[in-house]
Parts: structure tokens; C-alpha cells; sequence
């Protein structure tokens, strides 16, 4: 069978939304849930993070939750468990992403295993770097149809990007800025003129900016220049604070997708 | 001059991408991999440089007073029973701790770089207190993260870094300690990593800070080997630091790495016990993970989640450990082993009565294990302690929780 981020990028070329939430958050068995509105509100990818007690490059918003989300009692090995009949209701591309020491905790090889049986489609792990990936775990990833998606920021050189670009990461993931998730939002010109060189690259693979776009007017504006766009922090405000789970999803999805 | 540090044997450099063995390296998310890659490359300019050589030299003996001195316990030797006991005394440096070393060259290399600010965080205040001095000194402006807990636990330190012009950036959200502390300091580095420089407290952190912080410290190893060797024709026979972070420990170990007749022990902090939770025994307990950049032993729960630390020396407070480390004990050239907190109590008045010098808690781990082997060595063995710090930010603590116990009302 065909990687679900491929079947997806194959047949849409952009506007793609992708929403990131952490596992357990709010409640510890939501995740399944947030997962089967998301689809059926309209996002196209979901994110779903692995908690972990020191996120370095998360900011206030996403770090308070994964902490809410340990004290109601995630784990790796429970979140594969609520991921378990996954398949049986939702369609759309699943990544995991997460920092790498509860991956390597838990065992790179039987990780991997696990996404496959459940369903997941990719992973992102910002803290692997590309030429350990390439070294140790590529061979793992590829035997069990999992994609492992790159990041990408203002900093990285062009021949780094074109050599991603030869491989098969399923998309890229453009950095807007260097601050940490959540830190502001908005688009400022010189994230434009970044997000325009990106463009002007021409790259066969899929790209998706994320840090900063939390609401239509930074995703549309996104949009201009990737596939798509990622939603983290902002999301996971709208669905913090209690009130109906499906209602807050299906808002916040219109929220962004708001025509043009 | 020799550049800094070719002094050293080669085989304790790391790899080109920062690996001694399988530890190391530079785990950290794209935002970083930039600037410390320019880090890198500017370090490996300067520390050939001959001006910045000349003038970390000229600060460290005229600003922090090195040479430190090395001292023959003679009492407290004589009360063991055993071994000779001698002190590399890094409590007499300015500031009162090893910890100016590397915060002096640190501050060195931000300003050839060009940078505005120092930006650190810290727990009880040591590290914090050394940065604010260095960035005076070279004229950088400095922001210390701080969780609000500590600020009101460590006032005095607090007051130390106002006064050196530091500004003391309160943290506020999450349990406000250390943890949180780190967490803002990252977070505002990332936001500006181009006008701020992120001084990494010991030889912890992505390449090449293990390398970097353990070059500038390694002068403690360099004059410790000349100054034992004038003063008894030998090197000494037993080295005995405390582990943290380790840079400490990594200071006094490097030059002696290849003499193999040395034995080196590292002392960890075994807290209220070896539980779960209740120490800050990482090398000892712990397994390999990757934590805050670099690939080490971390003490860690079943769900690779850092394990919650504990111990009354909070510089020893750390749930990882320096990479090099990790490596000396997979290769087993150092020892490393615990002490915890009621000996490094028993220490810390002893070496107190005995010598009178009041040496830091996180020291204290490093003589109360001395003390012990020293009773098991006959009279003509030697052991060389790394004295970090002296124990003046710790005399409240030790008086209200220990006082009555030592005869103290």
C-alpha cells in the first residue's frame, strides 16, 4: 500500500492543513477522539505528539500541555494501545512527533513496528539529526513504510535541501522562524522572502511550513508558498479550556479554513 | 603559547561532530544546529589564536588568581589513619569556585564573536554569579534565568548578580525551579541567538560545549600535575572530584587521563538514598539516553522522561551528566562511585575542624570519599581532592538543618 502522505500530496497540491496536538490532552483518553473530529471537521494531516517532561523547543503553551498530558498518564506504549483500531475510523495521514528520547527508550526498532500496526504514517523527530538517521535508522523507517520527515530552517544551505529533496521524506518541514513553537505569530517580511526562496527551489518534495501560523491569515498566507501549513500551539489553546471537544475542533478547523 | 588545548593527550579529544565514543555528539533541533555549528568553528579559531591565549591567561592569574594553590592536609591525614590527603584548592579562585574558569573564557569567545549578551540559567546561583563577574569584567550585558522559587531561596546569590549588573529574569510558570529555568533561557535564546550568547554551566550540552568548557577547565589537571610533581617527586596516586555536570571533575582528570598508574575516582551524589528520585546518581544509576542535546547516562523513568533529582549539593542537581564521562566509565578508566548527603555532612565539618577550610557541599562529596579510602591506602599513598568551591553560600543550610547535630545551637 501507497504511504498515505503520498496518496495525499499526490492529489492535493495546497492548502493542506495539518494540526499537531499532544497524546493524553486534555483528558488522558481524548486522543482517539480529537483524532476522528479532526478528520471530519477537514483537517488533511494530523500530528499527534509524543509527551516528553523537558521540550526544549516548545514554548509555554505546548510544554504546559505535555505536561498536563504526563500527569494524566500517557506513555509511548499506552498511546499505541489508544492508537490500536485507529484505522477503523479515520483515513487521513498520521505522524507521530516527538523528541527522540522516548523513542530510544522505547526501542527504535520495536517503535517502528508498532507505528506500522497501528497505521501511522510518518514521524518527526526534531532532535535526530539527519546524518545519524541516515546512519542508523533509515534501513528500520523504510522496512516498516514509515516516512521521517526533515526540518528545515532560514539557516539550512541550499545543497542540504536539495539532497533531502532526492530522498523520500513523504514532505519537508519549513521552520518559519528560529524562535520556539508557539513564540509568535504573524508573518514577517523576511519569513516571506525565506518562504519565497523556498519556493523558488521548485522542490519535487511536498513542503509545509510550521512555528507561527495559528490562524487563516498566517495559513493563508502560508499556503502562498508551501503545500500547506502546520498548526500546533494555537490548536491546542482552542481546545484547553474545556467545553465540548467536537464543537472546539470543528470551530477551530473553520476558523482557519475560512475562505479567502 | 600552545593553543588551549593541545596540551592534552589527542586520544581525549573528541570525534570531528563532537563524539567520544558513542557520547556526545549534537542531538538538537535544526533552529540550533547553525549556531552551533559557527560556535564551533569560532572556538577552533580562537583557541589557536595567540591574543585570546595571552589574555585568558593574563585573567586567570591576575583576575581569578591562579595559580591556585595545592595543600597537604596534614590533620586531617593524620586523623584517617591512612593516605596522604592534599587539596587542589579551587575555593581560593575569585568568586570561590572552578566555575570562573570557563565562564571567563566563554565570555572571551562571545565577544570576539560579537556578541551583546551572556544569557545563562541557574539553580542556586554559582553559575549565575561567575557569569554575571565575566560579563563585567569584558564589558557584555547578561541575563540569568531564575525560577521564582530559587530567587526567594537564593537571595543572596540574586543580590550578587544584581550588584555585578547582571539582570535576574524571574521564571514563573511550572514548578519555577531549575527545569523551568533552563526552559526560558532556551526559549529566549532561540528567540535571538544572533546578538546572545548561551554560556552552558559545565561540560554538558550539543558539541562543542563538553569540549570546550572541559578545555577551559582543564587548567586545574595542568597545574595540579606540575605543582604535585614539585612538591612530593610524583604524581599523585589517587584522584578524587565530585560529578555533576563534571566539569570539575573532567578539569582535574584530563591531564592525567593517560597515566595509568593514576587512579581517578568520580564521586556522584547519593542524596537521601540510591530510590529512585531521592539522588542525582547518574553514572551509577542511570542508562544512555539522549537529554538536552548530547547522548549520555541520564537518569531516566521507564518512559525516557529525565527522573526527578535530589540532593542537598545543587550543583550536583542534575538528572544527565557530561558525555566524557560517560565514556571514561564505559572504558573504565575512572571509578565512579556515591557518597551521600549525611556523609558529605560528616565531611564538611570534619575538613572544617581539622584544616579549617569550609569547603562547598558538592565538595564535601569529593573529601567525604576521600576520607573513607584514604583509611583503606597505607601512610606513603597519596590522594589529590579537587576542591571546587568553598562553603560559604551553603552555611545557612548546613546551620539550620545540620547545626544542632554538630553541636551548633
Amino acid at each position: 500500500m501507497d504511504n498515505r502522505i503520498d496518496v495525499l500530496f499526490r492529489e492535493k497540491k495546497e492548502n493542506v492543513l495539518t494540526i499537531y496536538f499532544p497524546a493524553g490532552f486534555p483528558e488522558l483518553n481524548d486522543t482517539l477522539s480529537i483524532l476522528v473530529e479532526l478528520e471530519k471537521a477537514g483537517a488533511d494531516v494530523v500530528e499527534i505528539g509524543i509527551p516528553f517532561s523537558d521540550p526544549l523547543a516548545d514554548g509555554e503553551t505546548i510544554e504546559m500541555a505535555s505536561q498536563k498530558a504526563l500527569q494524566n498518564g500517557i506513555s509511548l506504549k499506552l498511546l499505541f494501545e489508544q492508537l490500536k483500531e485507529m484505522r477503523k475510523y479515520v483515513s487521513i495521514p498520521v505522524l507521530l512527533m516527538g523528541y527522540l528520547n522516548p523513542v530510544y527508550r522505547y526501542g527504535i526498532e520495536q517503535f517502528c513496528v508498532d507505528c506500522k500496526a497501528v497505521g501511522i504514517d510518518g514521524v518527526i523527530l526534531p532532535d535526530l539529526p539527519m546524518r545519524e538517521y541516515r546512519k542508523n535508522y533509515q534501513t528500520i523507517f523504510h522496512k516498516n513504510g514509515l516516512k521521517n520527515v526533515p526540518l528545515i530552517t532560514p539557516q539550512t544551505p541550499v545543497e542540504r535541501i536539495e539532497e533531502l529533496d532526492k530522498e523520500e521524506h513523504g514532505f519537508i518541514y519549513v521552520v518559519a522562524s528560529s524562535a520556539t513553537t508557539g513564540a509568535k505569530s504573524g508573518i514577517s517580511k523576511e519569513q516571506e522572502d525565506y518562504f519565497a526562496r523556498i519556493k523558488a527551489l521548485q522542490l519535487k518534495t511536498p513542503t509545509q511550513i510550521g512555528f507561527g501560523i495559528a490562524d487563516s491569515a498566517s495559513f493563508n498566507k502560508a499556503c502562498e508558498f508551501t503545500s500547506g501549513a502546520i498548526i500546533g500551539s494555537a490548536f491546542v489553546k482552542a481546545i484547553q479550556n474545556g467545553g465540548e471537544l467536537a464543537v472546539n475542533v470543528k470551530n477551530f478547523v473553520e476558523f482557519v479554513k475560512v475562505i479567502k | 603559547m600552545e593553543p588551549i588545548n593541545d596540551l592534552l593527550a589527542p586520544e581525549t579529544l573528541p570525534t570531528k561532530d563532537g563524539f567520544f565514543g558513542e557520547f556526545g555528539g549534537s542531538f538538537i533541533p535544526p533552529q540550533l544546529e547553525a549556531i552551533m555549528k559557527e560556535i564551533n568553528e569560532e572556538y577552533e579559531k580562537i583557541r589557536k589564536d595567540p591574543a585570546f591565549i595571552e589574555e585568558l591567561a593574563y585573567l586567570n592569574k591576575h583576575f581569578t588568581g591562579r595559580p591556585s594553590p595545592i595543600y597537604h592536609c596534614k590533620n586531617l591525614s593524620r586523623k584517617m589513619g591512612g593516605a596522604q590527603i592534599y587539596l587542589k584548592r579551587e575555593d581560593l579562585n575569585h568568586t570561590g569556585a572552578h566555575k570562573i574558569n570557563h565562564c571567563l573564557g566563554e565570555a572571551l569567545l562571545a565577544k570576539k564573536m560579537g556578541k551583546k549578551k551572556l544569557i545563562a540559567e541557574t539553580g542556586a546561583g554559582q553559575h549565575g554569579v561567575a557569569l554575571a563577574t565575566a560579563a563585567a569584567l569584558v564589558g557584555l550585558e547578561c541575563d540569568i534565568y531564575m525560577g521564582s522559587v530559587d530567587i526567594a531561596k537564593e537571595y543572596p546569590n540574586v543580590v550578587r548578580m544584581k550588584i555585578l549588573g547582571a539582570n535576574v529574569v524571574s521564571v514563573d510558570f511550572g514548578l519555577k525551579t531549575l527545569k523551568e529555568a533552563v526552559d526560558a533561557a532556551f526559549d529566549a535564546y532561540l528567540a535571538d541567538p544572533v546578538t546572545q550568547f548561551y554560556a552552558i554551566g559545565s561540560v554538558v550540552g550539543p558539541h562543542p560545549f563538553p569540549m570546550m568548557v572541559r578545555d577551559f577547565q582543564a587548567i586545574i589537571g595542568q597545574e595540579a600535575r606540575e605543582q604535585f610533581k614539585a612538591m612530593t617527586g610524583e604524581l599523585p596516586n589517587n584522584l578524587v572530584a565530585c560529578v555533576g555536570g563534571g566539569s570539575n571533575a573532567i578539569g582535574l582528570f584530563s591531564a592525567f587521563l593517560q597515566d595509568e598508574k593514576v587512579n581517578i575516582y568520580g564521586v556522584e551524589p547519593a542524596g537521601s538514598s540510591l530510590d529512585y528520585g531521592n539522588h542525582a546518581a547518574t553514572l551509577t544509576l542511570g542508562t544512555p539516553g539522549m537529554l538536552h542535546g548530547f547522548k549520555s547516562y541520564v537518569l531516566q523513568d521507564e518512559e525516557g522522561n529525565p527522573a526527578p533529582v535530589n540532593t542537598i549539593a545543587s550543583g550536583l542537581d542534575y538528572p544527565g551528566v557530561g558525555p566524557q564521562h560517560s565514556y571514561l566509565k564505559e572504558i573504565e578508566r575512572v571509578n565512579y562511585t556515591t557518597i551521600n548527603n549525611d556523609e558529605a555532612i560528616e565531611a564538611f565539618f570534619e575538613i572544617s575542624r581539622q584544616e579549617g577550610i569550609i569547603p562547598a557541599i558538592e565538595s564535601a562529596h569529593a573529601v567525604g570519599y576521600a576520607m573513607k579510602l584514604a583509611k583503606e591506602l597505607d601512610k606513603d599513598q597519596t590522594i589529590l581532592i579537587n576542591l571546587s568551591g568553598r562553603g560559604d553560600k551553603d552555611i545557612d543550610y548546613v546551620i539550620n538543618n545540620y547545626g544542632k547535630k554538630y553541636g551548633i545551637e
